[in-house]
């Protein structure tokens, strides 16, 4: 017997040997697709407005940084600002994201920007999120040529760029959207829930920023 | 992994005269407890939360079989491989199946108790793979030759000075005049060190906090990015996962996780939740071309249907050892295995065998601490008296305590004698203790009088006083 049928078949032994009765798989099939939504804090169910700002508000108190901008067109500027003010060369990488592209990095003369997945050798990182979750302060991301994954976890700094419209209340809004975007059961190589830059308690138990990933998390908050 | 814990008593008594690991266990005592009640406080749904997870994975357990089904299903559709294990043997020879056929040197490694649990990492290196632990907290202890002392926290049982040293004697291509003398220095040296071998690695291999049978996908939980970071970069990942980690979808998933981190560290959310689904897909410029997950019972599927069903509800946060004073007292390598704490007290007689594990369900004062801070709402305190029963049906406890008992339930069940031998006996003792009121030693009760007084008994019997009681109440009335 193969190792797949003796640990089934234990445990529809263990279970009473029940293994077909069709009531069970009823229940697992509705289950699975109806994808109920349990308990949902009352903390993320805000109007716009307060949303965003309660999103703002719980990924500072993970030590992210979170600015505002206007619209789109504001951002490389902004990007260019960060780096200025943490001392940080004029270069960054980021992956083919169509909303990226189309803003206007040119007007940034002194910045490089070069395009595709890291190879670790990036101090700063851009991606555009998928998505925020407002009750936790945490961005969601997901893999692709748009948005390569080596560039979340590796660059000393991650910039993410989101549009407020995009901030969820809660994750199950997040997990619907992923499902709408992806279709049912479908899922992207890999989706990334961000809360923060990286950190390690490892030591004596005494928080440390930029453990393996990222030492800072900025955020840019598209308007609009 | 050699078991210790039959030598449960001898590790308590060096634990407790070992200075630096009773200077460590300050920090799990004043760190965990403040966050987690913090975290909890500022969440108003929180114990709604946990009444969901627990039925999200009793309803899972009791369809464990169609939900493994499907996930299997799912994972094979977006392009993984699964293969089951029924032993910790049979994961460790399908684990090095795949690195053999990968041409494996070097394996990176996110946190995984599940690989504690088989001996992973000993058995690679048998093989000449090198394995390297990439959690911080893990790889000092692989520099060590140690094991985790604490399931999310394994370095809990040293102090700085020691990682410092450990630091200095196997980074010996660094210049010996460097200051470590901070936590950040020796964080940034690692990191260094580490980042090296992330892109050097040909197999990556992690654990998982969850399995999504909608999707096929496996969810890791981390804070440092370097679970990211072993499944992103080599050609090829391996998830390696127990059979109860399943759940149906990414909102059940979501349920818990919102119980998780709070329970663990007191976090809102850990940093980093990912959500891994198959290999790399076409256009994609990153990520393994080959994803495995090894699916392991080793004794899971023996505790289905039995007293001990509840423990696989366990998602692993740690909060019963962070409340355990048995824990805080003695640490986790105590335990003598994979699992220590209140947890592991339930779970390692479960893997290992009453006969060994029977020492840790006694370990315990049965003050509830656990199962009142744990999310899954596990009734730890009443499945460790099972193994109680089950150690005194064996015959497995020491002689002195079964006839000692046998002893004491003779007279408990004839209550006329019970209350005749208790008069007598009681104003002896009351007497023989004089005026301190305490017993510095007791023939019999050496186990309690070496390490503690034993207080003396009032002259007179509860009954005795009962009655003395009720008929002054009975006089009072008019």
């Amino acid at each position: 017997m193969s190792g797949r049928d003796a640990i089934l078949s234990r445990v529809r032994k263990a279970l009473g040997g029940v293994a077909d009765s069709p009531t069970r798989r009823a229940v697992v099939e509705a289950r699975l697709g109806e994808a109920p939504v349990g308990v949902i804090p009352a903390r993320g169910q805000l109007d716009d407005k307060p949303r965003v700002a309660l999103f703002g508000e719980m990924a500072e108190k993970v030590n992210a940084t979170v600015q505002k901008v206007k619209s789109r067109a504001h951002v490389p500027a902004a990007i260019t600002d960060y780096l200025r003010s943490k001392n940080l060369p004029a270069s960054v990488r980021m992956g083919t994201d169509a909303r990226l592209a189309a803003m206007p990095w040119d007007k940034q003369r002194a910045l490089t920007v070069k395009r595709g997945a890291s190879d670790g050798d990036d101090e700063v990182g851009v991606s555009h999120a998928l998505g925020g979750v407002a009750e936790t302060g945490t961005l969601v991301l997901h893999s692709g040529d748009d948005n390569p994954t080596t560039i979340n976890f590796l660059p000393e700094h991650h910039i993410v760029v989101i549009d407020a419209k995009d901030i969820a209340g809660d994750l199950e809004t997040t997990i619907e959207a992923v499902r709408r975007k992806f279709g049912k059961g479908r899922m992207p190589r890999v989706l990334n829930f961000v809360t923060g830059p990286s950190r390690s308690g490892d030591i004596e138990q005494k928080l440390l920023l930029g453990a393996h990933g990222p030492r800072a998390l900025h955020i840019v908050v598209v308007d609009g | 992994m050699q078991i210790t814990s039959p030598a449960f008593k001898q590790n308590s008594r060096a634990a407790l005269a070992d200075t630096q690991l009773q200077r460590a266990l300050g920090n799990v005592r004043a760190g965990f407890i403040d966050k987690r009640r913090k975290a909890i406080d500022a969440l108003p749904e929180f114990d709604a939360l946990r009444d969901s997870a627990r039925a999200i994975k009793n309803h899972v357990l009791e369809n464990l079989d169609l939900y493994l089904e499907t996930y299997e299903r799912k994972v094979i559709e977006t392009g993984g491989t699964v293969h089951w294990a029924e032993t910790a043997e049979d994961a460790r020879r399908i684990a090095l199946e795949i690195c053999r056929a990968a041409g494996a040197r070097t394996v990176t490694k996110g946190k995984s108790m599940i690989t504690e649990e088989i001996g992973l990492n000993d058995f690679l290196e048998a093989e000449g793979i090198r394995p390297v632990e990439t959690d911080l907290g893990e790889y000092i202890i692989q520099l060590r030759g140690e094991h985790p002392s604490h399931i999310i926290a394994p370095a809990v049982h040293l102090n700085r000075d020691q990682i410092e040293a450990d630091f200095r004697r196997v980074h010996d291509h660094l210049p010996v005049a460097r200051d470590l003398t901070e936590p950040e220095t020796l964080l940034a040296e690692a990191r260094k060190v580490l980042r090296k071998e992330y892109f050097a690695a040909d197999v990556g291999i992690t654990g998982a906090n969850f399995l999504v049978a909608e999707t096929g996908s496996s969810i890791i939980v981390t804070n440092e990015g370097n679970g990211d970071l072993t499944q992103t970069l080599p050609k090829v990942h391996v998830v390696m996962a127990s059979i109860e980690k399943i759940v149906p979808t990414l909102e059940d998933a979501a349920q818990i996780i919102r119980v998780l981190a709070r329970s663990a560290t007191g976090q809102d959310m850990s940093v980093y939740t990912t959500v891994s689904t198959g290999p790399r897909r076409p256009g994609d410029p990153d990520g393994p071309e080959e994803y495995h997950v090894i699916l392991l019972d080793n004794g899971r599927s023996s505790m289905l249907g039995t007293k001990f069903q509840d423990m696989l509800r366990c998602i692993r946060c740690g909060a019963c050892m962070n409340h355990c004073p048995v824990y805080h007292a003695v640490g986790g390598h105590a335990y003598g295995w994979v699992y220590p704490g209140p947890m592991g007290a339930v779970l390692t007689p479960s893997l290992i065998g009453v006969d060994k594990g029977g020492h840790l369900p006694n370990a315990s004062t049965f003050c509830g601490r656990c199962e009142s801070v744990c999310p899954m709402k596990i009734p730890l305190p009443k499945m460790m008296r099972h193994w109680r029963e089950r150690e005194f049906e064996r015959g497995l406890n020491p002689a002195t305590s079964r006839y000692g008992l046998k002893f004491w339930a003779f007279f408990a069940r004839r209550p006329k004698l019970y209350r005749f031998a208790a008069s007598l006996g009681i104003p002896f003792l009351s007497l023989f203790a004089g005026n301190r009121g305490r017993f510095r030693h007791l023939p019999l009760a050496g186990g309690w009088t070496k390490w503690r007084d034993m207080p003396a008994p009032e002259s007179r019997t509860f009954m005795q006083q009962w009655q003395q009681k009720e008929a002054l109440k009975q006089e009072a009335r008019p």
